[in-house]
C-alpha cells in the first residue's frame, strides 16, 4: 500500500507557537489539520513537506461562537462533523450547513475542517494520481512538469477548486482571519483565492488561517447545490451558492458564486445585479441561470464531460434561488444530492 | 429439513463483523521483509537494460529481482501462457511489473524501487481494438490468430441467413459495453514464507488457490507438493483474484532465496493494473422475428478488447456468445467473436463473465423489438422462453427453468401493466431477462478429474471437521459446506468446522470462480456426508439392534424413526447421541473418514468452441428497474428494482438474497457510472496511455445513499443436479440489470442509449438528438471490420445434427495433460458423475 514518506511532526499548543515555527521553517513546512487533504497527497507524492505543523492541540482553533443576527465566529479547526451537527448553524446558515453536510463521508468529516476545506488543492484528474501515474505522463505543470495536459497550450494550472464552503461563504460576504509571525489581518473569502491552480490561494505559507467569521446573516436566505456523480464521498464538480436578503418577496441583496468551474470560486456579479430588486420570478431566475451559466468554465478534468457540467450550472443555479423562493425542493434535492438537506 | 432453507447467519459472519478474520494483509511473521514491485511507466516499449545496482546498494534492501529470474511464462488457461512474473523482453501496459525490491520496511521497499534504472526503447501504443485491428506490426504478443487479434472464433447453427431472410422484420442493432473492473474492497495481498520443514507457503488473496499453486509449480520448477497454497478469506473477488498474478510469484521466489517471510500488498492503483475486469464489447446483433414476436434467427458479431495479456480471455470471448440461446427459443443462430490485444492492463473475468455485454445488446434489442410490433416486453419474452430439459441450437443443454415464473413475479410484484408506458414522462420501468451457469461443465485443464472434492473426518468427540479447496470470498462457500454437511447428517452447521482453501490440507476444489461452488462443492459434501452417515448407521444399527433402514439422523441423534414421541426411557433406548454413533462406527471400522466428489455430466456440444457454455444446469432471472429522468439535465436516478432469481433451492435465503441484492448493487454500478476509462496524450507530444483514474474515489461505483429499494423473489423448484436443488445465484442476478436500465429510460423518456454505461450526458445528447427531429438515440453506428475466420457449420439438434461441426477440421485426440491434479495422486474413486440426487 501507500506509506507516507518521513517528517517532522510539531503539535504546537497555541496560535502563536505554530506560526513561530511556520516562520522558522520556511519552504518546508505545511499545516496538517483533519489531514484528509495532506496526507493522501503527501502519499502519492504531490506535497513534500519536510515537516508539518498539526493543529490539534490548539484548542482555541476548534471555537465555534454564536454572535448577534446570525453572525458567528467558527474556529479554523472546527470539524465539518460539528457544523453539521450544530441546528443553529442549519437554521441560520442554511447554505453552510448545506455545504459541510455535502463534503466527502461521515468519516472524513469527523476529521475535516471548516479551515482544511476553505485551503484544500485544487484537484486535477492530471495531479490527483499517484508519483507513478504522474511519472507515465511526463508529469504536468503543477507538479514537476511543464504542460498543463488538460489544455497543452495553457499558460497556466487549469486544476479546479474543489472546496464546498467557499463558494456558500464567499456568497455570504463571509472573512477569514490570516495570522503569521509578523501579525495578522483579516481578509474576505473573495479575495483568499487566485484563479490559478497552483497559486490558488493568496494565503502565504507562513501564515495560519485561523478562523472563519460569518456576517449577521438575519433576513438572509442561503442555499449550496452540489454537482457530483454520487450521494456521498464525491468532491463537486459544479456547484451554486447563493445568499439573497428579501424584503417581503422581492430582492434587496444578493450575492451568487459557483464552485468548481474554475481554480477559484467565482462571484457572479451579473447574475445576482439580474435578482436584485425582482421578485424571484421564473424568468428571473432563468435570467439570473444564465448570466451564471456565461462565467463557469469547467475544463475535462474532472469526473463528468466538461459541457454538460457547464449546461448544469443554470440548473443548479436555478434549484438554489428556486429554493430561497421557498419552492418545495426536497424531491429535486433527492434527485440530486441522494439525501434531503 | 432442519437446516437447508432456513434463513441463518452465516458461519463466518460473527469473525467477519467483530474483526477476527485474518485476511492476507493481516497475517505478519516474525522477521517479515516487504516487497514492492516497480511497474512500467510505459503503454508498450522494449526493455533494453534494467541497472539494479543502486537499489540493492540502498540501506535495508536484502534482494531485487528482474525478468531474468523468471523465464517460465505462466497464465490461467493452458492456451495462454504469456505472462512472465516480471517482464522478460518487453512491457504491454502501464503499471505492467518490471523489477522487484524486497526490503527491511514496505517505505524502504519503496525508495529503493525508484533507484532501478530501467531503459526502454518505446514501441507504438495501440490504444483501442481498431487500432488493434489496423497493426500488424509491432504485435504486442508473438502468438494469437493474426497480427493482434488473440482470437477469433465462428460458428453457425442452422441456415441463419435464410431464416433471417424470411422473417416479417429484421432487426440490426450495434451497441457498446465499456470496460469496468471488480473493486473489492479487500487489495490483493500475499505473504510467502517457508514452513518449518522448509517446504514453501503461500497465503494470498486468491480465489484459486488450485490454479495459482499450478502456477507457482511451473514457475518455480518446483514439485506441487512441496507448495502449500493457503487461500485467506476474500474481502471480495468478483473474478479479479482467479488468475495467478506476478506478484504471488515474486513474493514466493524472494521468500525461497532469502529464507524469511515476505509480503507484499498492492496499493489500489496497483489492482487497477492487475484488472482482469470486464471486456470492453461492441456488439453487432442482427434478428430475424415475425409479427408475434418470435425470432427465426440470430446473427451476432462480437468484438473484445483484451487488454495486454490473455488471462481468460479466449473463454471471454466464447461467453459473448455461448447463452443467448438458453432463455429464449432461438431456431437458427451465428456467432462470431473476435478478441483483441491492446496496451492497457489485461481484461478477463468479472462477474457474469463475457455474458453481461451481449446480454445487454441483446435484451435491448427485444424492448426494440417488442416496441416495433407494439407486444407488451414482457408478454413477448414469456411467449418465446426456452423450453425445459432441452437442446438449443448451439447444442447447450437446458434442465430446468424457472424463467417464465421470474418474469410473472417481477411483473406482478413491479406492477408492471399499470406503469409500463403509462408512467408520467419523466418515469419509466424496463424489464431484462438472463441466464447463468452454474458452474462450467468443463475444467479449464482439460483432464478427468473432479471439480470438486470434499473430505470429513469424523472423531470420537463426535466433532465433524469438512474439507474442501473451495474458497471463501465472501459469497458464503464455508456456509454452504457445513450446511450440507450438517443436514445429512442431522447437525447443526455450528457443530461442523470448515476447513477450505489449503492445497495441502483439502482436496482440489477448482476455486471460486463461474458460480461453480455451491453446486459441485455442495454435492460432494452431500456425497461425502452419506457416506459417512452409511458407515454410522450400519454401526448403530449393529450395536443397538435397529435396523438401518430405520435410523433417521436429526437432531444430533442417531434414532428410530418415529421414536421421537415415547417416553425418555424408552427414545433413549431407541437411538443415540451422534457422539456415540461416532464412537460405535470408530469402533467397528477404525479411523472415520469419508469422501466426496463431483465432476458434471459431458456436455452434448462436441464442436470446437462448444466447451464455453454447458453447466449441469442454468440459473435465470429477471428484473424491472424503475427510473426517474429530468428532460432538463439527463439526470438519471433508480428508485426501484424488482428482481425474481431461479435459485432452484436456496440452501441458506439470508445468504442467497444478499448475493442476489449484490449483483443488483453491482449491476447498477455497470449499468449507471462504472467505466475503465484511459487516457490517451496527444500523440504529438507523448505516447502515453494511462487509466484515467485507478482510484476508489475518482472510478464511480455507487455508495450506500445511490441505491434504490430491491424486491428480491427467490423462485425455488429444486433442480435435479443442483446439491439439494440449488443453482448458482453468484453472478446471474447481476445480468438483467444494465439492459433493464436502459429499457426504463426509453420508456422515461423516449430515447435509446445502446451503450453501457448509461450516464447523464448521454441521455442528453439523445433527447437532444430527438428534439432536432435525428434518430433518439446515442451509442455507436459502426461495428468494426473484423477479418472473420472460416465459420464453423454446426446442424442443430432438431434438424438431425449430433452436436458437431461437419467441416471441423480432424482435431487431435486430447489427453489428460499431465499437471498438478495427476501427479498429486488421486486414490479416490470417483463416483459422482453429476448424477441425479
Amino acid at each position: 500500500m501507500l506509506r507516507l514518506p518521513s517528517f517532522r511532526y510539531y503539535a504546537p499548543t497555541s496560535v502563536d507557537e505554530a506560526v513561530r515555527i511556520l516562520a522558522d521553517t520556511p519552504g518546508e513546512s505545511m499545516i496538517v489539520a483533519g489531514g484528509t487533504d495532506v496526507l493522501p497527497n503527501m502519499k502519492r507524492g504531490q506535497w513534500k513537506p519536510k515537516v508539518l505543523v498539526g493543529l490539534r492541540g490548539i484548542r482555541e482553533l476548534a471555537a465555534n461562537v454564536p454572535g448577534a443576527d446570525g453572525a458567528r465566529v467558527l474556529g479554523a479547526a472546527t470539524t465539518l462533523t460539528t457544523m453539521v451537527n450544530d441546528a443553529s448553524l442549519r437554521s441560520e446558515a442554511a447554505g453552510l450547513w448545506q455545504a459541510a453536510a455535502q463534503i466527502a463521508t461521515p468519516h472524513l468529516r469527523n476529521m475535516g475542517t471548516i479551515g482544511g476545506n476553505l485551503c484544500l488543492d485544487t484537484r486535477c484528474t492530471y495531479y490527483d494520481q499517484s508519483e507513478e501515474w504522474r511519472k507515465a505522463i511526463g508529469y504536468c505543470m503543477k507538479k514537476d512538469g511543464t504542460t498543463c495536459w488538460v489544455a497543452t497550450s495553457s499558460k497556466r494550472c487549469l486544476a479546479v477548486s474543489s472546496t464546498d464552503t467557499a463558494p456558500v461563504l464567499l456568497a455570504m460576504g463571509a472573512t477569514v482571519t490570516l495570522v503569521s509571525a509578523a501579525g495578522s489581518r483579516v481578509v474576505a473569502v473573495e479575495d483568499l483565492y487566485n484563479n490559478d491552480g497552483m497559486r490558488y490561494l493568496t494565503r502565504r505559507p507562513d501564515e495560519l488561517l485561523t478562523s472563519v467569521s460569518l456576517p449577521a446573516t438575519r433576513g438572509w436566505k442561503s442555499a449550496y447545490w452540489k454537482l457530483r456523480r454520487r450521494g456521498s464521498f464525491d468532491f463537486p464538480v459544479g456547484a451554486a451558492a447563493v445568499s439573497v436578503q428579501f424584503d417581503a418577496d422581492v430582492v434587496t441583496s444578493a450575492r451568487i458564486a459557483l464552485g468548481a468551474v474554475a481554480s477559484r470560486p467565482l462571484l457572479s456579479d451579473a447574475a445576482a445585479s439580474v435578482i436584485v430588486g425582482q421578485k424571484l420570478s421564473d424568468e428571473v431566475i432563468a435570467a439570473a441561470a444564465d448570466a451564471a451559466y456565461d462565467i463557469a468554465k469547467p475544463m475535462d478534468n474532472t469526473d463528468f464531460e466538461l459541457v454538460w457540467r457547464k449546461k448544469m450550472v443554470r440548473s443548479l443555479v436555478t434549484s438554489a434561488l428556486r429554493e430561497v423562493r421557498g419552492d418545495d425542493m426536497r424531491a429535486k434535492r433527492l434527485s440530486l444530492a441522494k439525501q434531503v438537506l | 429439513m432442519s437446516v437447508i432453507g432456513k434463513p441463518r447467519r452465516r458461519t463466518d459472519g460473527r469473525a467477519k463483523v467483530t474483526g477476527q478474520t485474518k485476511f492476507a494483509d493481516d497475517l505478519m511473521f516474525p522477521r517479515t521483509v516487504f516487497c514492492r514491485l516497480l511497474r512500467s511507466p510505459h503503454p508498450h516499449a522494449k526493455i533494453i537494460s534494467i541497472d539494479t545496482s543502486r537499489a540493492a546498494a540502498h540501506p535495508g534492501v536484502f534482494l531485487v529481482l528482474t525478468g531474468k529470474e523468471f523465464p517460465i511464462p505462466f497464465g490461467v488457461l493452458p492456451v495462454s501462457h504469456d505472462e512472465h512474473a516480471l517482464c522478460n523482453d518487453k512491457v504491454r501496459h502501464v503499471g505492467d511489473p518490471v523489477a522487484a525490491v524486497i526490503a527491511r520496511t514496505e517505505t524502504i521497499a519503496a525508495e529503493a524501487v525508484n533507484l532501478i534504472d530501467v531503459q526502454y526503447e518505446l514501441l507504438k501504443t495501440i490504444a483501442t481494438p481498431e487500432e488493434s485491428l489496423a497493426t500488424s506490426d509491432p504485435r504486442i504478443h508473438d502468438y494469437g490468430d493474426d497480427g493482434n487479434v488473440h482470437k477469433a472464433v465462428a460458428m453457425q447453427f442452422g441456415d441463419v441467413d435464410a431464416a433471417i431472410a424470411g422473417a416479417d422484420h429484421v432487426f440490426e442493432d450495434i451497441f457498446f459495453f465499456e470496460g469496468n473492473t471488480h473493486l473489492p474492497l479487500e487489495q490483493h495481498a500475499t505473504v510467502a514464507l517457508k514452513d518449518p520443514d522448509g517446504k514453501l507457503v503461500v497465503y494470498s488473496s486468491t480465489q484459486t488457490p488450485h490454479y495459482l499453486h499450478r502456477a507457482l509449480a511451473k514457475t518455480l520448477s518446483m514439485t506441487p507438493a512441496h507448495i502449500r497454497v493457503i487461500a485467506t478469506p476474500n474481502g471480495g473477488g468478483f473474478g479479479g483474484k482467479s488468475d495467478p498474478f506476478s506478484h504471488e510469484i515474486v513474493v514466493a521466489k524472494a521468500a525461497l532465496m532469502l529464507d524469511r517471510p515476505v509480503k507484499i500488498s498492492l496499493s489500489r492503483e496497483e489492482v487497477f493494473y492487475c484488472h482482469r475486469g470486464r471486456h470492453p464489447v461492441q456488439m453487432r446483433f442482427r434478428a430475424g422475428v415475425n409479427n408475434d414476436g418470435r425470432m427465426t434467427g440470430l446473427d451476432l458479431e462480437t468484438l473484445l478488447d483484451g487488454g495486454a495479456y490473455g488471462s481468460y480471455g479466449v473463454a471471454s470471448t466464447f461467453y459473448t456468445g455461448a447463452l443467448q440461446t438458453v432463455t429464449y427459443e432461438i431456431p437458427t443462430y451465428r456467432f462470431r467473436g473476435c478478441r483483441v490485444f491492446t496496451n492497457k492492463p489485461a481484461c478477463g473475468p468479472k462477474r457474469g463473465h463475457g455474458t453481461p455485454q451481449a446480454r445487454f445488446g441483446q435484451e435491448v434489442q427485444l424492448d426494440k423489438i417488442a416496441e416495433r410490433l407494439n407486444l407488451d416486453p414482457a408478454e413477448m419474452r414469456l411467449k418465446t422462453v426456452a423450453p425445459a430439459n432441452s437442446l438449443t441450437a448451439n447444442f447447450m443443454k437446458i434442465g430446468t427453468i424457472g424463467l417464465a415464473e421470474c418474469i410473472r413475479k417481477v411483473v406482478e410484484r413491479s406492477d408492471w401493466k399499470n406503469k409500463f408506458r403509462k408512467l408520467p414522462y419523466g418515469r419509466g420501468v424496463g424489464i431484462a431477462c438472463s441466464s447463468y451457469l452454474s458452474g462450467a461443465g468443463l475444467p479449464i485443464n482439460w483432464n478427468d478429474l473432479p471439480h470438486s472434492g470434499v473430505q470429513l473426518k469424523l472423531d470420537r468427540s463426535g466433532g465433524v471437521t469438512a474439507f474442501c479447496g473451495a474458497t471463501e470470498i465472501g459469497q458464503g462457500s464455508d456456509d454452504v459446506l457445513v450446511s450440507c454437511v450438517a443436514e445429512v447428517l442431522g447437525l447443526e452447521t455450528f457443530d461442523i468446522r470448515a476447513v477450505t482453501g489449503d492445497t495441502d490440507l483439502t482436496p482440489v476444489d477448482l476455486g471460486s470462480y463461474s458460480s461453480r461452488v455451491t453446486l459441485m462443492m455442495g454435492n460432494a459434501a452431500i456425497q461425502a456426508a452419506e457416506r459417512a452417515r452409511e458407515l454410522l448407521a450400519q454401526a448403530v444399527s449393529e450395536k443397538l439392534g435397529i435396523p438401518k433402514e430405520e435410523l433417521v439422523f436429526a437432531n444430533k441423534r442417531v434414532f428410530r424413526a418415529g421414536s421421537e414421541g415415547l417416553p425418555a426411557e424408552a427414545s433413549a433406548k431407541a437411538g443415540c447421541t451422534f457422539q456415540e454413533a461416532v464412537v460405535f462406527a470408530e469402533a467397528k471400522f477404525g479411523t472415520i473418514g469419508t469422501t466426496g466428489s463431483y465432476t458434471p455430466p459431458r456436455p452434448p456440444a462436441k464442436y470446437k468452441g462448444g466447451g464455453v457454455g454447458p453447466t449441469p444446469t442454468y440459473s435465470y432471472s429477471a428484473a424491472i428497474v424503475e427510473v426517474e429522468v429530468d428532460p432538463e439535465t439527463g439526470w438519471l436516478t433508480v428508485p426501484n428494482v424488482w428482481i425474481g432469481h431461479d435459485i432452484g433451492r436456496a440452501l441458506n435465503p439470508t445468504l442467497v438474497r444478499g448475493q442476489v441484492e449484490g449483483g443488483v448493487y453491482m449491476g447498477l454500478g455497470e449499468a449507471l457510472m462504472e467505466e475503465s476509462a484511459f487516457r490517451r496524450l496527444p500523440a504529438r507530444l507523448s505516447h502515453a496511455l494511462v487509466h484515467k483514474f485507478p482510484s476508489i474515489l475518482e472510478y464511480k461505483s455507487l455508495t450506500s445513499l445511490d441505491m434504490p429499494e430491491i424486491f428480491t423473489d427467490l423462485i425455488e423448484h429444486p433442480d435435479p443436479a443442483g446439491p439439494f436443488g440449488a443453482k448458482e445465484v453468484g453472478q446471474g442476478p447481476l445480468l438483467p440489470i444494465m439492459p433493464a436500465v436502459a429499457n426504463a429510460v426509453y420508456d422515461a423518456v423516449g430515447v435509446r442509449v445502446d451503450e453501457i454505461p448509461v450516464t447523464p450526458e448521454k441521455i442528453l445528447k439523445a433527447l437532444q438528438q430527438k428534439a432536432a427531429g435525428k434518430p433518439a438515440r446515442y451509442g455507436p453506428s459502426v461495428f468494426p471490420g473484423v477479418k472473420w475466420p472460416e465459420t464453423l457449420m454446426v446442424t442443430p439438434p432438431w434438424e438431425g445434427g449430433d452436436g458437431r461441426a461437419s467441416n471441423e477440421p480432424e482435431r487431435k485426440k486430447r489427453t489428460a495433460e499431465a499437471g498438478v491434479e495427476v501427479k498429486a495422486g488421486i486414490t479416490i474413486a470417483r463416483e459422482s458423475k453429476g448424477e441425479v440426487r
